[in-house]
């Protein structure tokens, strides 16, 4: 006998994520999953809006990698409470682990928090983990084929950040191409041109993160 | 290997439904969006390890895949989007909205007749 039931697999990692959600709602702070290959230049990235919006915006960071807490250390190092998830091989975050982590991290008195994600562009666009805003990183040397391989994790960015752009002279990489897919899989994508280790660009990433932040 | 998640969140929908009606599932039809796909191999392997021990035991799960669709701005048509050549089919125009990727659905179980 068959039983048709059409209903909607409404996992355990969505359910986290809806009360995350809350929670960060009430707490009036902008909950941003960050989320690139590895070595894209995520965490220099988030140091450097740190440093550059001291004063100006209160930052926290949660950082997911399979071991090592090196990233929520260089965090530390800018003055800002990090929080490290050790995934222990498992190849992206998900919303319950993401929930453990706020239990300590003071959110309400965060204006946004990053949720720097296990370096991977397949596993982690699958998993919601309660942000309001998604952040791909994307860097020169990777190469621009990546929008067309990974469809799914640029599809469902609020923004990209193209970053290394100093390294613009000395990689292939073709601008125009990515752009062109990127706008291809999601129109309305906010697209900034960055390097996060000089500064290059970085203030239009500031302004959309304030203007984002103010909503 | 996001399945083993995904397959442990379907097993428990099955037994939940299984339990309901006090019959064995035999097989059910899960179906999955193009953004979030599911590989068939690697969820059936995750639900056939999670499975054990439960009334789902031995079950074999059916993945359909649902294609990505889009809506022309220029001339309305709703066609299923090609990402490696993105066109609308009716006026070759390239100016298109995504429609929401489909979700992850338990879309129908078969249950062994009484």
């Amino acid at each position: 006998m068959k039983v048709s039931l059409n209903k909607k697999i409404l996992s355990k990692n969505e359910e986290c994520a809806l009360q995350n959600r809350a929670l960060f709602a009430s707490h009036k702070t902008l909950c941003i999953n960050v989320i690139s290959s590895p070595g894209s230049g995520k965490t220099t990235l988030l140091s450097r809006t740190i440093r550059d919006l001291q004063g100006q915006v209160r930052i926290g960071v949660i950082e997911g990698d399979i071991r090592t807490d090196t990233d929520a250390r260089k965090i530390r190092e800018t003055g800002a409470p990090a929080v490290q998830i050790e995934t222990q091989g498992a190849c992206h975050l998900s919303a319950e682990q993401v929930t453990r982590a706020l239990g300590s991290m003071a959110t309400a008195e965060l204006d946004v928090l990053f949720v720097e994600n296990v370096g991977n562009l397949v596993c982690p666009s699958a998993f919601d983990l309660g942000e309001q805003a998604r952040v791909v990183v994307l860097s020169l040397p990777e190469g621009d084929d990546k929008p067309i391989k990974y469809p799914g994790t640029f599809a469902k960015a609020d923004v990209l950040l193209i970053n290394k752009m100093d390294l613009k002279e000395h990689v292939d990489f073709d601008l125009e191409r990515v752009i062109e897919h990127v706008r291809t899989l999601h129109k309305d994508i906010a697209i900034f041109q960055v390097s996060a280790r000089t500064g290059l660009g970085m203030d239009a990433w500031y302004a959309w993160l304030k203007e984002k932040r103010a909503l | 290997m996001h399945e083993a998640m995904i397959a442990q969140s379907i097993l428990e929908a099955i037994i939940q439904e299984a339990a309901e009606r006090g019959l064995r599932p035999l097989r059910a039809r899960i179906s999955c969006g193009e953004l979030n796909p599911i590989n068939d191999e690697a969820v059936n392997f995750a639900f056939e390890i999670a499975a054990r021990g439960t009334a789902c035991e031995g079950m074999r799960l059916e993945v359909r895949h649902v294609p990505l669709r889009a809506t022309c701005e220029s001339c309305g048509h709703t066609f299923e989007f090609d990402i490696y050549s993105p066109a609308c089919p009716g006026c070759g125009g390239a100016d298109f909205k995504m429609n929401p990727d489909a979700p992850l659905l338990l879309e129908e179980i078969e249950f062994e007749d009484t």
